[in-house]
């Protein structure tokens, strides 16, 4: 039988703001436990959530971005249940009603374009963390511990339709999503602190069936690999389940990164009652448009604009605006260098970045927003090889000269001053050519021979040997001219 | 000099007239709180901390800085969380348990510094006796002993905040505050013979108040007369951002009508300085089940306002019977949730003997909560449960606001409404105990204003034939409380209900 599968996602990303979204506690990462939990996160008798304003405008902010509807009254609700690392016994939520209603995402899965429907995204609180491993109590026993640093994180969990129908288009979801919420500048991405999250719902259905299968959560996916595998195991369990005759239980499932398979956490029946209901020490979220419009003229230009602008002005491929889009420093860095090289050289100018800078930074482990070179310092790379001065070779090792500079932090050399020092001008002078083709000729008449005798691979031979005399800074393309020349 | 039988309204006289310290007047309050300790109406004293307060009181008033209320000495319910003093919300779950802050009003009402330069400079005594998680109607509930009233130490002081009115009946404290869910402040205070105001929804901040049912919660005074409540309610009210459900205008001096009259100047009869009230009387509030004594006393009350110039109407307030369920379907539901914090694992009561998670929590919260606080949690669990929560929590919601619309068209017919705190005066201890629906039944004239949000106060109008205080009860519309404590200051002008002293109290 053939068998379909349906993916929806639901992902916490952690908002960047100073303080957590109930309390003025600071949320920066990594601070020692619980050094960053008042008396609110705390939960101590008495205390009171006053909601952050920022946290909400982030979640505006991506509302708009994706299109969707800003509620204008939003409700929070509590999410009743009992853990150590949740200090209230429920967590602030919403839940009937959402700030962030509907909207799409786009992605580019197998080169084409298409959009992810959302059904909401909602704001809420995080948990604090317990620490089983390796925790020693005060009696020297083993023992878990809470840090309730993270405690009242905002967070905003996006949750799609289940539209996506391959481990993969779900993965491309993944990206596309972090790499809108770090460009919109209300998530930091940082998978590994875990500010971006994906819980993944997984079924699957024969061909053709409108009805869904019975579905399964992957919880707490933190990296884009990992969220491959747990979906494609999971995907491959159900399918095998049900040929040899079984039934795929409703349940949350987590993935064993180390046994690459899903295991049960706990099933339906296990469920908590969850006891939701409206807040009452928190007003109605209410959002007029004001405020929204206020939030829109603060919002930075959206990936998808820029994608297209550059589509149709600069003739760029959807592959290389999509690299270029990625992140904001990254298409700031790409739309400066164009500004200064020219619309004409924007393919090159994509080239270098999505090439040479991509690895560059890939290699040093930085992010592009931590790139050591700006678009001047690029510029005149490209035009160096639009003017002829060098080839494209010659223009990767210079790139390399300038990187490494950059990185050790020395004072910069002009690109025209590396040429000169390095005798790397490239020679377009016909006669020097001549010249340099005759005396190579001369020195390898087994390659002539063997040209002569039907190879062309002896051509190539020659070409390169050419290179080789001229040290790199032969024109290939008129040495390739000249030599067929000679040779027929 | 017997100031305990004074109002702090005297209290203020006197201290600026220099006849008396603050430090004398702590420690004459302290003194009568450790030989009173009889009436169970304090859960905790530090007299070391009360004195040095009292002292940096009386400097302030040294260097000329000193506000009316400066010095006077105030108890807490034990409800707010003190620095000082524990903070128990009567209950064994927090029978150690010591907050590392001040709630809202405790540190608006006590030594000025730099968080709260405005605050009103009064010395806190202690923290009163309260039934547990303010949950009860006549302080049985309280983990550390049950409240007796200073009329008769066989009878309840009523509840919840029972300790606070013994306190200031048995004139162990000049005047305390309280807190109103479902009548807490209005019920003890009618039951003590004193006068007690809960607020407008929003009025206080409940920033520091150990939740019960928080759309429900309201911080008031309870004091000797609409006066000295009007002087605390103002020091009580300010805007404070901590409680979103804080009012943005909250601060108001809420004596400036007191000594004047209803109406315009125009209109004004010195003899009737009532004249243009419209003081309504419910029909359900003069029902089956209201006891005739109090029925009576109530009455002579509404005669006597119309004495003094008011107009009496009858109006009607239809679903004041619905507000036992509806009020007993929302109130655990919220308390189910706000007490789940109390599980053992950062503070408060913790088992001894666990093996895992799931004992520890049962048994630290078995062990921690008494049997009323128990059977709100599970009420309240239930109304919220899958499958019960339309039925039982959003209907209840609905009703919720017919019953605040019920209010608005009694309020398009009269400025006021009166009528009974209680259906009956104060029970015997025990009496009540074995019966929770019993109990649950004696707030039905209190519970409607909560529900709605609206300001309500008890004003003493009487005794029955044993000699026990009879309170009637004065609702208002939204943010009216001026106008509450100005009608009930003009009745105490022409009564003295409120002045009468206990005899048990010496």
């Amino acid at each position: 039988m053939e068998w379909e599968v349906v993916i929806g996602l639901e992902t916490h990303t952690q908002l960047k703001t100073q303080s957590k979204i109930f309390s003025g506690a600071s949320t920066h990462f990594g601070a020692p436990a619980n050094t960053q939990a008042c008396a609110v996160d705390l939960a101590l008798p008495g205390v009171l959530p006053v909601l952050n304003r920022q946290a909400v405008e982030h979640a505006i902010r991506f509302g708009l971005a994706i299109g969707a509807n800003i509620a204008p009254v939003s409700i929070f609700a509590r999410k009743n249940y009992f853990y150590p690392d949740l200090p209230k016994g429920y967590q602030i939520s919403q839940y009937e009603i959402p700030v962030v209603v509907g909207g799409q995402v786009e992605i580019i899965f197998n080169g084409e374009a298409k959009l992810i429907q959302l059904t909401r995204a909602h704001l809420e609180e995080d948990a604090g963390k317990s620490v089983h491993e390796d925790f020693i109590g005060p009696h020297g026993e083993p023992s878990s511990g809470i840090d309730l640093n993270r405690a009242g994180t905002p967070l905003l969990e996006i949750v799609t339709e289940p539209v996506m129908r391959s481990a993969a288009e779900a993965v491309a979801y993944a990206k596309a999503l972090h790499s809108l919420v770090v460009w919109l500048d209300v998530c930091d991405g940082n998978m590994q602190e875990g500010s971006f999250r994906c819980d993944a719902n997984v079924s699957v259905r024969p061909k053709g069936a409108t009805k869904l299968g019975t579905r399964c959560e992957i919880k707490n996916l933190n990296s884009f690999r990992f969220m491959e595998e747990a979906m494609n195991f999971e995907i491959r369990r159900q399918i095998e389940l049900i040929e040899d005759g079984g039934k795929v239980t409703q349940e949350t499932r987590l993935y064993d990164p180390d046994k690459k398979e899903t295991r049960s956490m706990r099933s339906k029946e296990d469920a908590n009652d969850y006891r939701y209901f409206p807040d009452p020490d928190l007003l109605p979220l209410q959002i007029n448009s004001a405020w929204v419009e206020q939030v829109r003229a603060s919002m930075p230009i959206l990936p998808d604009v820029v994608r297209k602008q550059w589509q149709s002005e600069y003739s760029l491929g959807a592959y290389d605006a999509q690299l270029l889009s990625q992140d904001r420093a990254t298409a700031q860095l790409f739309t400066a260098l164009v500004k200064l090289v020219g619309q004409p050289m924007a393919k090159a100018a994509a080239n270098l970045v999505t090439g040479e800078l991509a690895s560059a930074l890939n290699r040093a482990n930085l992010m592009p927003s931590e790139a050591p070179l700006v678009a001047k310092d690029l510029a005149p790379l490209l035009e160096r090889v639009a003017d002829g001065t060098i080839s494209n070779k010659i223009a990767k090792e210079i790139f390399t000269i300038l990187w490494d500079e950059a990185i050790a932090g020395q004072g910069q050399s002009t690109i025209d001053a590396i040429i000169d020092q390095r005798g790397w001008r490239q020679i377009n002078d016909t006669a020097a050519l001549a010249l340099l083709i005759d005396q190579v000729m001369a020195d390898n008449a087994k390659l002539l021979e063997e040209f002569q005798a039907g190879k062309e691979k002896a051509f190539n031979a020659l070409v390169g040997q050419i290179m080789k005399a001229s040290k790199g800074t032969a024109n290939p393309q008129q040495v390739n001219d000249l030599l067929r020349k000679k040779l027929t | 000099m017997s100031w305990h039988m004074s109002t702090i309204a005297l209290l203020s006289k006197a201290l600026a007239a220099k006849q008396v310290s603050s430090r004398e007047l702590t420690s004459y309050f302290l003194e009568r709180i450790a030989k009173g300790s009889r009436w169970n109406a304090f859960l905790d004293v530090n007299p070391a901390l009360s004195m040095a307060q009292a002292d940096a009181a009386d400097e302030i008033r040294a260097n000329g800085l000193a506000g009316p209320l400066t010095g006077i000495p105030v108890a807490h319910k034990d409800v707010f969380v003190t620095q000082g003093w524990h903070s128990t919300a009567g209950s064994k779950m927090l029978s150690n348990y010591q907050s590392p802050f001040d709630a809202a009003v405790v540190a608006h009402l006590g030594m000025p510094d730099e968080q709260n330069p405005t605050a009103a400079g009064m010395v806190c005594l202690g923290k009163t006796n309260m039934d547990e998680f303010a949950m009860g109607s006549s302080n049985e509930n309280s983990a550390f002993g049950a409240v007796l009233n200073p009329w008769n130490p066989a009878c309840v002081a009523g509840g919840s905040s029972g300790g606070s009115a013994a306190a200031v009946a048995a004139g162990l404290a000049p005047i305390a505050t309280g807190t109103d869910t479902g009548g807490s402040i209005r019920q003890p205070a009618a039951l003590c013979g004193l006068t007690g105001i809960k607020p407008s929804y929003g009025r206080v901040s409940r920033y520091g108040m150990i939740a019960y049912a928080s759309s429900l919660d309201q911080a008031g005074p309870i004091g000797k007369s609409a006066e000295d409540c009007a002087w605390l309610l103002s020091a009580m009210s300010f805007h404070d951002p901590r409680d979103s459900t804080s009012l943005a205008d909250s601060g108001e001096n809420f004596a400036r009508y007191l000594s004047q009259a209803w109406s315009e100047p125009q209109m004004r009869n010195p003899t009737k300085p009532l004249s243009g009230l419209k003081v309504g009387l419910p029909t359900e509030f003069f029902a089956e089940g209201l006891a005739p004594e109090v029925a009576k006393a109530v009455e002579a009350g509404a005669q006597l306002l119309a004495q003094l110039g008011a107009t009496i109407c009858s109006v009607t307030l239809p679903k004041t019977k619905l507000s036992i369920p509806v009020y007993y379907v929302l109130a655990p539901a919220e308390a189910s949730s706000n007490l789940s914090r109390f599980d053992g694992v950062r503070y408060g009561h913790r088992t001894a003997q666990y093996t895992d998670l799931q004992e520890m929590y049962k048994k630290s919260r078995s062990e921690g909560f008494g049997a009323e606080v128990k059977r709100r949690i599970l009420i309240g669990s239930y109304v919220l449960s899958h499958g019960y929560y339309d039925a039982y929590y959003l209907q209840a919601q609905k009703i919720r606001r017919i019953i605040a619309a019920d209010f608005q068209t009694a309020f398009n017919q009269c400025d006021v409404i009166l009528g009974p705190v209680a259906p009956d005066v104060a029970w015997r201890l025990g009496e009540k105990t074995e019966d929770p629906l019993q109990m649950y039944l004696a707030d039905i004239y209190t519970l409607s204003t909560n529900l709605a949000g609206l300001p309500a106060m008890s004003v003493p109008c009487g005794f029955n034939q044993n000699n026990m205080p009879i309170g009637m009860q004065l609702i208002g519309n939204y943010f009216s409380e001026a106008r509450l404590l100005q009608i009930a200051h003009q009745y105490q002008q022409a009564t003295d209900w409120h002045l009468r002293q206990p005899s048990e109290v010496t």
